[in-house]
């Protein structure tokens, strides 16, 4: 490749770039800035000073805080381990060879395809105190007895994570059955014939050659789910009492409805920072291969 | 017999797996088909004669087609920008030399992995500054930049697969670089190009975080956020809010059933590769 062939091909990149540098790269950047400040959306006349590391050491003491970083732990955590667990079974069904199978694909998508609010409106309906069908399922006709899922702390975080179970383990299914599908159908045929029962094929032969993929799956669904907000705000707003008040919840909410930008992007700092560690050890892990591989 | 049982079994997994991910939902919006007092019946009422006073009511009297009229725009426009610019980009990247490729490939998918807090707060300010609150262009603008990255990574991917060869004869031929670009290899990726756009405008359709913040004017909201904030007088209005989600739900749901195994592919490319 020539130098002018080169920077022809530079060039093409520069507006992809540029946009990325204005609307990722800049804004993290700012929101930095701006978590070393004190600033209230509101009142400009306060201006926005400067005040070192003072929002850091508020959001150290905080409780609510970190309150919401466990429940976000314990979200990411809990939403991870089913979705990988249910995609694993769903992507083992779909790459056999059975007549519909893209049917049933098309019927596994379909969770992931649809709007996270759509999908937050419907477990909503569903878990509804006075005619939601999980009551009916439960109860039958007893309305006296029906539970308000969403009202009470420890029922709402488990109906947040099964909303996002039910939204995102097909996109797990996805991305293990990328992995399931470049074993090759000969192995499976020559450890038949040599008496292998089925747990043991998929002992020795699938789970070891899965799991680069089950690791990547792994790794995008735990980032994703720190930044769960859509489900949270829909479903409970995160109450009662904070128990669903996930990080970026909380976050948005000191910075667009109260209106302390300076701290509230000194939480999104700390969202950023707890990614950016994951997303580090990603790359660690898988990137460098990855990517030989595919560029 | 054994064989049987087997089968049996295969069966009936399959059949739940179904029954997991399209009962919920088929539950839901089958609301939206309902009367007012079908839909809070208990024992649930089982679709009767359909009705569509809901559909009736969140078009006249919430004005959804508004917010359809937004999510096209915004969603369509989006899609369109990503997929200019990430072609030049992906073709690019997959030219490239593959060391210098792979860092700048690896600096755009870094990008794709922040979480969306991180940008909101000066976005807004950005946006706010411009005047570009409930404007198209405020939301259109974060939109690209969110799905550039994928776009970019399945574009290269397609391209790469693209002989140099093709571009090389073209241009003996009397093409420009970009000719060539346009007139041989991108109508030779189209599946590629098809794919990244399916993903973009999904993913554009159904963004709610940024869209609450940007678009505070009902006029000028997309659907997800009319879904999130719908209002009712006394009550929850259900059948409206499962119309106004069956509405917003019914094209992703075609798109998935006609390109199911585009979109398997394209979301899968990451993972195939390792």
């Amino acid at each position: 490749m020539t130098r002018k062939d080169q920077s022809f091909f530079l060039t093409l990149l520069v507006p992809v770039i540029l946009v990325l540098l204005l609307f990722i790269a800049a804004p993290i950047g700012q929101s930095i800035f701006l978590s070393f400040h004190r600033i209230i959306i509101g009142l400009p006349q306060l201006k926005t000073p400067f005040v070192g590391l003072d929002n850091y050491q508020q959001l150290l003491t905080d409780p609510v805080a970190r309150h919401s970083f466990w429940i976000t732990i314990i979200f990411v955590a809990t939403t991870t381990f089913f979705e990988l667990l249910i995609g694993l079974l769903l992507a083992l069904m779909i790459n056999q060879h059975f007549p519909g199978r893209g049917a049933l694909r098309a019927c596994i998508l379909i969770p992931w395809a649809i709007p996270t609010v759509v999908a937050a409106q419907m477990w909503r309906f569903l878990l509804n105190d006075a005619y939601g069908m999980v009551n009916y399922a439960v109860f039958g006709s007893e309305t006296s007895h029906y539970i308000p899922w969403l009202a009470q702390p420890a029922t709402a975080l488990v109906a947040i994570i099964i909303a996002d179970i039910w939204k995102t383990s097909s996109f797990a299914a996805l991305l293990i059955l990328a992995g399931l599908q470049v074993i090759p159908e000969e192995i499976y045929q020559a450890a038949k014939v040599d008496g292998a029962v089925v747990w043991r094929r998929f002992w020795h032969i699938t789970w070891p050659l899965i799991r680069p993929a089950l690791l990547v799956a792994l790794l995008f669904r735990t980032i994703d789910a720190f930044r769960v907000f859509d489900i949270a705000f829909v479903m409970t707003q995160g109450g009662p009492a904070d128990a669903t008040n996930v990080l970026q919840l909380y976050g948005y909410k000191k910075m667009f409805v109260e209106g302390w930008m300076g701290y509230g992007s000194t939480i999104s700092v700390c969202i950023f920072i707890m990614v950016l560690s994951l997303a580090i050890i990603y790359v660690r892990m898988v990137g460098r291969r990855l990517l030989e591989a595919s560029v | 017999m054994r064989k049987f049982l087997k089968k049996l079994g295969f069966f009936i997994c399959i059949t739940l797996a179904a029954i997991f991910s399209l009962a919920p939902f088929l539950l839901f919006v089958s609301s939206a088909f309902k009367t007012q007092t079908q839909v809070t019946a208990i024992p649930p009422r089982w679709l009767q004669a359909g009705s569509l006073e809901f559909f009736h009511s969140a078009i006249a009297r919430h004005g959804i087609l508004q917010y359809l009229m937004n999510s096209i725009i915004v969603a369509g426009t989006a899609t369109l920008v990503t997929i200019s610019l990430g072609t030049l980009a992906g073709y690019a990247l997959a030219r490239l030399p593959r060391r210098l490729a792979q860092m700048i490939l690896m600096g755009i998918l870094a990008c794709a992995m922040f979480p969306q807090i991180a940008i909101a707060g000066p976005i807004w300010r950005f946006m706010r500054f411009m005047g570009w609150l409930n404007t198209y262009q405020g939301l259109i603008l974060p939109y690209v930049s969110l799905t550039l990255p994928l776009a970019v990574w399945i574009l290269s991917l397609f391209f790469r697969e693209m002989p140099e060869e093709l571009e090389s004869a073209a241009r003996v031929d009397g093409c420009t670089r970009l000719g060539a670009l346009m007139r041989v290899i991108l109508p030779l990726s189209a599946p590629g190009v098809f794919t990244a756009a399916i993903l973009s405008f999904i993913y554009a359709w159904n963004e709610f975080f940024l869209a609450l913040l940007i678009m505070t004017d009902p006029l000028k909201q997309t659907m997800p956020v009319g879904i999130a904030l719908f209002q009712g007088e006394h009550t929850i209005p259900w059948g409206e809010i499962a119309a106004v989600s069956f509405i917003t739900t019914a094209p992703l749901v075609l798109m998935v059933l006609l390109f199911q195994r585009r979109i398997v592919t394209g979301l899968s490319a990451g993972a195939m590769k390792g």
